[in-house]
């Protein structure tokens, strides 16, 4: 009698769990031999794997907080744009990191206030609003950008005494810069906000319902602007994290489209932040092998092609692997009273 | 003077307007404490209007509400859940994708220090569920629910709120008639606990079983209240509408010709690929109305879907005057004859964003004259919608109002009106007078019966036992998928029919029709 149920139990398991379990063997089991053969360069692919991720799952924080409520943001790469530049420009004026990191902070928030104002109080539609984010943030970097600042200093790795030096994993995760703890730690709060608080359950509510949330008495507009706002305060640490921690200086562009691999990202782990991560890792992981491949020079492949491979293997594993999620039912659509 | 203290609720001139339309003209109503007030009233007659201005989803433009004796104000949701007001929409406020714990605690939840304590809401579903006798199971999915469940869900929302004051909005309207018993038994419980409940309901027997008190609106205001001991169907429905209403359907016997609709071994399936229609074989011949009566759920939509092309047909053939149809494909069938009246009006019947004026040439705007080549006809259109309001009496301010703006009797009338304009060979009705007052409902059924008599066949898909009574010259019952009687109307009674919906064998229900003899 036993057989069939935990056969039927097994078999949810397996449909939930298999191809992420799978994955992970797999994974560890590649991770593996290849540390027992090249140590170095193993431990050097995993950890700019995890570096090459940061902006991304950021971004895709950014994108899935306001997704959660309905209000989608493909504003990000203008929020992360402006705001490695302000940072960066403070940093330069100021000297000082720290300043420089909250100012980004502060600058990617307020475009998430100005995105919030136009899609839930105007009511614009929000493919326009982000776009408006967008052009004015390649506008005002390209307009007030100086060639020749130099910043004070980049924000170094951190080792976390004897943790980092547990062979590979010390050197991966113990041995980062600032940024990319927090974004770690960034990652596990989201997901405890949004499926454990009150606050993250309203939140769902507003991005499935809204109505339904707005008759038990939730501020579906309020919902929405702190999402929003919060989510561009993250998207603005991404943007510090490039000026301030991946390169230490600013460029035209410099974010290179990653707002919008970071909604990709967003949409592959299924608008969950551990999912985000995951779809994250996997592409930081295919733009660390690039960066090896191009180095290494043991392929003769045009490196256009080799520059092909993250995008190539981040749609191969996750369109094949991972089933379709479906996004929030009310995803896009203003919020309108009635009476 | 003391009257006034006894109320648990009551408003006082309300007023409401929206564009071109008076919702709530002065209206005067009370709730007394531990009653269940029916309040009846045509569609659009601004039922929803006043409990929303009592929810607080709606500011009146005018008006007082009191709150046992003390004047309030409402201005949102919240404040009527702090005043001990609960309600359950006309159209469901559950999010499908949560569970039933998780919609109950939305709003007021229990927490652990700062997470969420979705064991407390376990609890609470299981001690509500148990102090009402009202079952649900905690970690049910809503989506997942029969419409019968998720409403007892939304009447534990508004229990665990502490709800002094309960607003059901048309309740019954998609329940089975066994759920409606259920709900009754459960309205009882609660006001003999002091809860006072509005009801609102478009069936006369309901009210004149359950309430103690009855307030009949017409046209935003009110015409009267009244005991059900001093009333009958007929005298609520002449107050409702403001002339006699004829409740019993006239029609001569069919006069059946040929087949117009033949399904032969139908199977389909439903959205999670089981089998939702299980070999059913039907026919319906010109001038004849063949009535489905069935428990909702029992594959009847999936059928209705498969016969109008809007979901696949997996096994099985579908002959429309003679022909086999192309699969999965409504523009032929429209071309060929068919009208199909939805079961969600709002989903498959209307585009709700458009005008009526749109709405009522979605059949037909490819065609003249409502297009000319590429363009469209404006002045065909607005001329085709003038006609078909005036002739259908859809209750607008305008055929430019947008179709969502109506209230639920004027959106079936608009799609009635579009799929009786254009000739007619089947027609194809799923619940057609769902939610409808009796005076639309009325209408409806003389034009059913009227496309009957000018030779085109009908099915009828209900699950009201009245309505296939009343229409059907033949009747198929449906149960779990399959078709397990067809009987000629006036050879069974309500009682048989009750016992095949529920699934006793035809054998028995009908087997022996004179046991004596
Ligand atoms: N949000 C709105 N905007 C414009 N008009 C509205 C709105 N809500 C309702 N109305 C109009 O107010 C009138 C009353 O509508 P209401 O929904 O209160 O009717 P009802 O009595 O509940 O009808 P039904 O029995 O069909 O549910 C209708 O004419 C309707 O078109
Ligand atoms: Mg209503």
């Amino acid at each position: 009698m036993n057989t069939p149920a935990s056969f039927a139990n097994w078999k949810i398991f397996w449909k939930r769990w298999g191809v992420l379990t799978v994955i992970s063997v797999i994974t560890l089991a590649l991770i593996a031999y290849y540390y027992s053969k090249t140590p170095q360069i193993t431990e050097a692919v995993l950890a700019s794997t995890l570096r090459q991720s940061v902006p991304l799952v950021l971004g895709a924080l950014c994108g899935l907080l306001g997704e959660r409520a309905a209000v989608i943001n493909i504003g990000i790469e203008g929020q992360m744009l402006l705001a490695a530049f302000l940072a960066f420009l403070v940093n330069v004026y100021t000297g000082n990191l720290l300043l420089g990191v909250l100012a980004g902070i502060a600058v990617g928030a307020l475009l998430g206030l100005l995105l919030a104002f136009m899609s839930v109080t105007l009511k614009i539609d929000q493919i326009i609003g982000g776009t408006v984010i967008n052009i004015l943030a390649i506008g005002l970097t390209g307009y007030f950008y100086k060639v020749g600042l130099s910043a004070h200093g980049k924000l170094n790795p951190i080792p976390l005494g004897p943790l980092a030096k547990i062979p590979l994993i010390g050197p991966v995760f113990f041995n980062n810069p600032p940024i990319t703890y927090a974004t770690i730690l960034l990652v596990f709060l989201v997901h405890y906000v949004l499926f454990y608080t009150p606050w993250g359950l309203r939140t769902r509510a507003v991005g499935e319902h809204p109505r339904a949330a707005d008759t038990l008495g939730i501020n579906v507009y309020l919902v929405r602007y702190v999402n929003v706002v919060v989510g561009g305060a993250l998207a603005g640490l991404a943007g510090a994290y490039l000026s301030l921690e991946a390169v230490g200086s600013f460029e035209r562009l410099m974010t290179n489209g990653r707002g919008f691999v970071a909604l990709a990202v967003m949409i592959f782990g299924k608008w969950t932040p551990l999912g985000a991560w995951g779809a994250a890792l996997l592409f930081g992981f295919a733009t660390a092998m690039q960066t090896q491949l191009q180095f290494g020079g043991q392929l003769h492949i045009p490196h256009q092609f080799i520059g092909m491979l993250p995008y190539l293997l981040t749609i191969i594993v996750l369109a094949g692997f991972v089933g379709r999620a479906r996004p929030p039912a009310a995803d896009g659509i203003p919020y309108e009273k009635e009476g | 003077m003391s009257e006034n203290q006894t109320f648990a609720l009551e408003v006082r001139d309300i007023v409401k307007r929206f564009p071109g339309v008076l919702a709530n003209d002065h209206v005067n109503f009370n709730l007394r404490k531990g009653e269940v007030h029916a309040l009846l009233g045509e569609n659009g007659a601004g039922k929803t209007t006043l409990m929303n201005i009592i929810y607080g989803l709606y500011h009146p433009d005018e008006g007082e509400i009191f709150v046992n004796g003390r004047k309030v104000t409402i201005d949102s949701p919240h404040d009527a859940i702090r005043l001990g007001i609960g309600m359950v929409h006309q159209h469901f406020m559950l999010v499908p994708v949560f569970t039933v714990a998780e919609n109950l605690i939305l709003g007021a939840e229990p927490t652990k220090g700062l997470s969420l304590d979705l064991k407390a809401a376990r609890q609470a579903v299981v001690d509500l569920s148990q102090r009402y006798a009202l079952e649900v199971e905690p970690d049910a999915i809503i989506e997942d629910l029969p419409v019968g469940v998720q409403q007892r869900v939304e009447i534990l929302k508004a229990l665990y709120r502490e709800a002094k004051v309960l607003v059901l909005d048309e309740p019954t309207a998609v329940l089975t008639p066994q759920e409606v018993e259920e709900l009754f038994v459960i309205m009882r419980q609660l006001t003999e606990r002091g809860v006072s409940i509005i009801f609102i309901t478009h069936k006369l027997k309901e009210v004149l079983t359950i309430a103690d008190r009855i307030t009949v609106m017409r046209r935003g205001r009110v015409v009267g209240t009244v005991r059900p001991q001093e009333v009958d169907e007929a005298k609520l429905a002449a107050m409702m509408v403001g002339r006699e209403v004829v409740l019993q359907v006239e029609k001569s016997p069919a006069e059946p010709g040929e087949p117009v609709l033949q399904v032969r071994d139908l199977v389909v399936e439903d959205e999670r690929h089981l089998i939702a229609v299980d070999h059913v074989n039907l026919e319906v011949r010109r001038g004849e109305v063949v009535g489905v009566a069935g428990v909702q759920g029992n594959g009847q939509t999936e059928l209705a879907e498969a016969l109008t092309g809007l979901r696949p047909i997996r096994e099985g053939q579908m002959l429309l005057g003679g022909k086999a149809v192309p699969p999965r494909n409504p523009r032929y069938l429209i071309e060929h004859g068919m009208a199909h009246i939805p079961e969600d009006r709002q989903k498959h019947g209307l585009v709700l964003s458009y005008t009526i004026a749109d709405n009522l040439v979605l059949c037909t705007y490819y065609k003249p004259p409502f297009a000319r080549g590429l363009q469209r006809n404006q002045a065909a259109i607005v001329e085709n919608a003038e006609k078909l309001v005036q002739q259908f009496d859809v209750r607008t301010p305008s055929i430019f109002t947008t179709a969502g703006s109506l209230s639920g009797g004027n959106q079936q009338k608009v799609i009635v009106a579009r799929e009786f304009s254009r000739p007619v060979d089947l027609l194809i009705a799923n619940q057609p007078t769902r939610g409808l007052d009796v005076g639309s409902i009325e209408y409806i059924h003389k034009r059913i019966v009227q496309m009957r008599d000018q030779g085109a066949g009908v099915l009828l898909i209900s699950a009201e036992l009245d309505e296939i009574m009343s229409l059907a010259d033949r009747i198929a019952v449906m149960f779990r998928g399959k078709i397990v009687a067809t009987v000629k109307a006036e050879e069974v009674n309500r009682e048989q029919l009750g016992l095949l919906m529920a699934g006793s064998p035809a054998s028995e229900v009908l087997g022996q029709p004179q046991p004596a003899a």
